[in-house]
């Protein structure tokens, strides 16, 4: 071995401690930038990655299928402009029965072989493919109550209307990027599906060569339909409309997963660079030996550059494999809300990541050796030997006037003597401590945006207040599960108010009525809901402007007065049944059902509006169930009944966003808390015979941990105040950003959301993080020898 | 009967799997007394100190200092002991170079407990006697070694030890602040210190202490009183 191998060698052996930090340092770093790289590239087009990914439908097309005939349809794959397609697939719209008899919302069932092909592969999420004839898979967009914390396989569905009441088995759960179906079955399967006396349509995926543009996705749609009579066409669904409706799905998510992947990066460069530094930097008098015994500069450097990569190649290794550990389980949440159809690390990011690390240990131990070699010898051998620098002198004479004990006020001064040191772990604090107040911040503000969404909060209700029926339908089990039903027609809603009055434990109620009208500008039509009584208590959050107050104001969403250029104060006009009613806009209420477009009214604005639902809240102390029972037989004559209301619980967006949070900040502040062990380390190390001298003098190891603990107060506290206000700035960055990317405004209490106190906590994190940083060499210290530490130079 | 200062009874110790650097020691030091423990490189010199001053602990054997038996203490304990017990001077000094020479000598009685201000009296009480005063606000590395060396035995004597340890304090000095330290120990030992000084030069031995002790080979060669070591 050369004498240069043997120099690196032993350097990494006999120094363990800065070794290991080194590992430990790269490995942490590498796995959060391992985390925050994989997070930036899923937030970067997420739909158009899956899309990529499954070989996406640029276009889907339903044909009727008994106004054209199947080669009709086959002809149109040949048409021009097509580069694939998949299809003619045999389609129907079927409504199943749960084993409850609930009705489920009708099910697109398209009826494929299998799942893969040139167009739209389908991603298997579970289970397997329906091959059998009383076999179905749903898709994970069903809207059929397909509750993810459970499998859905062995479900039964029922299809009772249908000849022979077939009854088919959920063998799998898929996702389609093109939302190509509800549920798929064997194609044999579909002729059981389809009702006596009508025929099958067809489905017919396509790709185009050019469908960047809506131009150009029409005119590949006017060629594959050339063939195929007018009136057969049932449907076409672009994927341009699905990637719009994905991005403001996912757009919420992209702002805050960027601001913890950016914060992720910045912080592995810094402890990277850090310690590295940091470590060659105490080395200082080793290379002057080594100089002494004739190396050159050049090859201290070399040395020195080889010491820090061995440990940070192992290091790197590991946490990659790290890395990849902590961040699948966050991409599999990311992929399920982006609808993405994988979950794996980007094979690149990890190329990335590896190559940036060893770049910027073996930069940052470079340059640092670079400067060392330079060094004249003598100078290299008295580093350790002499007194350093005069530094932080003044702040150790202060500190020892301090009313505290000595052994504290031993640590307190500590940052001065070696400022660069202290910097370097106060950006690490600093650092963490943003993250930790971002984390908390976007927590309460998502709690806020949970409570302000989750209105029409009732202790009691009649009907569902959060109507999603169609016309004429009684009753049917919602996507999560819980029924959804409506106050009959026939019932005497006046009958109901005041069977409700009576009731003693009645405190406040209000009744509401929806129905769709169209509004000037808009080609969709809006649902209006209309409230009579008291709505004070059902807890809509007003942006802007106030509560309507008489028939004739409405308040209305953010969208609404996007989509109809429409501000507070101004009219709009409304088409109820063909009868036009002006309405001023009050107020802009936080709302994002029914994609932001709904109108909320006094129910005299329109007229003739039945309630569908009633919320009740009952006086504080009233036995809920015996008012439900009460309640309850005083309907009776009404065809109805009272339930008590159940939480809603909170929504699966704000929950990933939670989970994520809460990992993120893990990694963040295991990475800032690196970043003081780091120094803490070098710095002990740096002064083991200063803390031998304490000891003979008769410091017990309870003083000595007091004394380097106390060494990382002042810098956990300057954190702390620097990275609080620096966390809050991100998420007012944040938190206006998700709002942007929804399309809607938010309530202000969802962005003032800390608290003068929980700020005083948060700067206290930093303390924690410095402390909790520093612990393991304050251990180490404390344990150490004093014969030993006297003796070490 | 005057119970002993120090007491070391049938002491061991060896490191790794070397020879004992130490056999079969024992020792007995009276209050009062100053005593030059003599010995080559590997003698056991430092090991002897070491385990006096509670930094060591022996395989076997007992050592007792001021009526504690040190070799039974844990760290926590080994601590309070030299903070009461002992005071130490270091060839190097070992003085803290970021703190002033007041505020070195005032440590170990800051760490013991004692009042700032009443530690400080005590420190200026040092340095006047001891003739380094003057420098009190000064920070050692401007001090000469003899300088350097009296700081150190302020430091060493402000908790008012039974006991004072030193390890080579002559040797790296010149030969002029060596005499004014060796002086300096001898006066100590007629105000009634006692003294045990570890160093393998003999005219030190000669000049300020009572009693000489060699070692060789890890064990006690010679136990010879003033006069009689040469």
């Amino acid at each position: 071995m050369s004498a240069l191998g043997r120099v690196v060698r032993s350097g990494v052996g006999r120094r363990r401690v800065q070794t290991a930090v080194i590992g430990l340092a790269t490995a942490m770093a590498v796995a959060a930038a391992v985390l925050g790289g994989s997070l930036l590239t899923a937030s970067a087009a997420p739909f158009d990655h899956a899309f990529d990914d499954q070989h996406g439908a640029h276009l889907s097309v339903r044909v009727d299928g008994e106004k054209a005939t199947a080669a009709q349809v086959e002809a149109s794959t040949k048409a021009s402009g097509v580069t694939a397609a998949a299809g003619p697939f045999a389609t129907v719209t079927a409504a199943a029965r749960d084993k409850d008899g609930h009705d489920l919302p009708p099910l697109t069932v398209v009826g494929r072989a299998d799942p893969g092909g040139a167009v739209d592969a389908v991603t298997l999420l579970t289970g397997a493919w329906a091959t059998g004839p009383d076999q179905i898979v749903l898709s994970s967009d069903a809207p059929v109550g397909v509750d993810p914390s459970r499998s859905p396989l062995g479900r039964q569905l029922a299809f009772p209307d249908l000849p022979g009441s077939p009854t088919l088995t959920v063998v799998g759960l898929a996702r389609s990027v093109s939302r190509t179906a509800g549920a798929w079955v064997a194609p044999s399967t579909i002729a059981r599906l389809t009702r006596p006396g009508s025929t099958a349509g067809f489905q017919v995926l396509y790709r185009f060569a050019a469908a960047d543009t809506a131009e150009q996705v029409e005119a590949g749609r006017a060629a594959v339909t050339a063939g195929i009579p007018a009136e057969a066409v049932s449907g076409t669904r672009s994927w341009l409309t699905l990637r719009q409706e994905a991005a403001r799905e996912t757009a919420l998510l992209v702002p805050f997963l960027v601001a913890f992947g950016v914060l992720g990066l910045v912080m592995s460069v810094l402890i990277v660079g850090n310690v590295v530094a940091g470590a060659v930097g105490a080395g200082l008098r080793r290379i002057g030996v080594l100089k002494a015994l004739g190396f050159t500069p050049a090859q201290v450097v070399r040395a020195h550059v080889a010491q820090a990569l061995v440990p940070a190649a192992i290091g790197t290794a590991v946490g990659v494999v790290a890395g990849n550990l902590v961040a699948l389980p966050v991409l599999a949440e990311t992929r399920d809300l982006y609808g993405a159809a994988t979950a794996a690390v980007d094979p690149l990011v990890n190329v990335v990541v590896v190559a940036a690390a060893l770049v910027v240990v073996a930069v940052t131990a470079w340059a640092s050796a670079w400067r060392a070699g330079r060094l004249r010898t003598v100078d290299a051998l008295a580093v350790g030997r002499t007194g350093g620098p005069a530094r932080g002198r003044l702040a150790a004479a202060l500190a020892s006037r301090l009313p505290l004990p000595r052994s504290v006020t031993l640590g307190l001064s500590r940052p001065f003597a070696r400022p660069a040191r202290a910097v370097a772990m106060l950006a690490a604090i600093v650092f963490g401590a943003a993250a930790v107040t971002l984390a908390v911040g976007l927590a309460a503000s998502l709690t806020e945006v949970q409570s302000a969404l989750d209105h029409d909060t009732a202790d009691v209700t009649i009907g569902s207040p959060d109507l999603r029926l169609p016309p004429g339908v009684q009753a049917v089990q919602g996507p999560d599960g819980r029924t959804i039903s409506r106050v009959p027609d026939t019932a005497d809603r006046a009958a109901i108010d005041a069977a409700i009055d009576a009731q003693p434990g009645t405190l406040a109620h209000y009744s509401k009525a929806t129905r769709p009208v169209v509004v000037a500008g808009l080609s969709s039509p809006c649902p209006v809901s209309g409230f009579t009584g008291d709505v004070s208590f059902a807890g809509y959050r007003m942006i802007s402007g106030r509560w309507f107050t008489a028939p004739g104001e409405v308040v209305v969403p953010s969208t609404f007065l996007t989509a109809t250029g429409t501000a507070v104060g101004d009219t709009a006009a409304l088409d109820d049944q063909g009868r036009s009613v002006v309405v001023r806009i009050v107020g802009e209420v936080f709302d994002t059902r029914d994609d932001g477009m709904g109108i909320f009214t006094d129910a005299a604005t329109l007229s003739d509006l039945k309630a569908d639902s009633y919320s009740i809240a009952v006086r504080p102390g009233t036995d809920v169930a015996g008012y439900v029972t009460a309640l309850d037989s005083a309907l009776r004559p009404q065809s109805t009944t009272a339930e008590a209301a159940t939480s809603r619980g909170t929504s699966d967006t704000l929950l990933l966003i939670a989970g994520i949070t809460a990992t993120l900040t893990l990694v963040l502040v295991a990475v800032a808390g690196l970043g003081v062990l780091n120094g803490v380390v070098l710095d002990t190390r740096e002064r083991v015979h200063d803390i031998g001298v304490h000891k003979a003098l008769g410091m017990t190891p309870r003083q000595t941990t007091a004394t380097v603990l106390s060494s990382v107060v002042l810098v956990g506290l300057v954190g702390g105040a620097l990275g609080v206000p620096a966390g809050m700035a991100l998420h007012g960055e944040v938190m206006p950003a998700m709002a942007r990317a929804a399309g809607t405004g938010m309530p202000s209490t969802v962005f003032t959301v800390y608290h003068p106190a929980e700020l005083v906590l948060l700067g206290l994190g930093g303390l924690v993080i410095a402390v909790l940083g520093a612990l393991l060499p304050a251990g180490w210290a404390a344990r150490t020898r004093t014969a030993t530490a006297l003796r070490t130079e | 009967m005057t119970t002993p200062v120090i007491e070391l009874r049938d002491v061991r110790r060896a490191y790794d799997d070397g020879p004992p650097a130490l056999h079969d020691a024992s020792l007995t030091v009276l209050p009062g007394e100053a005593v030059a423990i003599l010995g080559p490189s590997g003698s056991g010199k430092s090991t002897l100190l070491n385990l006096i001053a509670g930094l060591d602990r022996p395989d076997s054997g007992t050592v007792t200092v001021a009526g504690v038996r040190v070799d039974r203490l844990g760290e926590a304990a080994s601590a309070r002991y030299r903070r009461a017990k002992i005071g130490m001077v270091f060839q190097f000094f070992n003085l803290l170079d970021d703190l002033t020479v007041a505020d070195n000598v005032v440590l170990p009685a800051q760490l013991a407990g004692m009042a700032r201000a009443e530690a400080r009296k005590r420190a200026a009480e040092l340095l006047g006697a001891l003739g380094v005063d003057r420098h009190a606000d000064t920070y050692p590395g401007r001090l000469s070694g003899g300088e350097r060396q009296r700081v150190a035995v302020a430091r060493a004597l402000v908790n008012r030890p039974p006991l004072l340890l030193a390890d080579e304090p002559t040797g790296a000095l010149d030969s002029a602040s060596g005499e004014e330290v060796s002086a300096l120990l001898a006066e100590l030992n007629a105000d009634g210190q006692t003294i045990v000084v570890v160093t393998h030069d003999l005219a030190l031995a000669k000049s300020c202490t009572t009693r000489t002790i060699r070692l060789v080979d890890g064990h006690v060669d010679d136990d010879l009183t003033a006069g009689t070591a040469r």
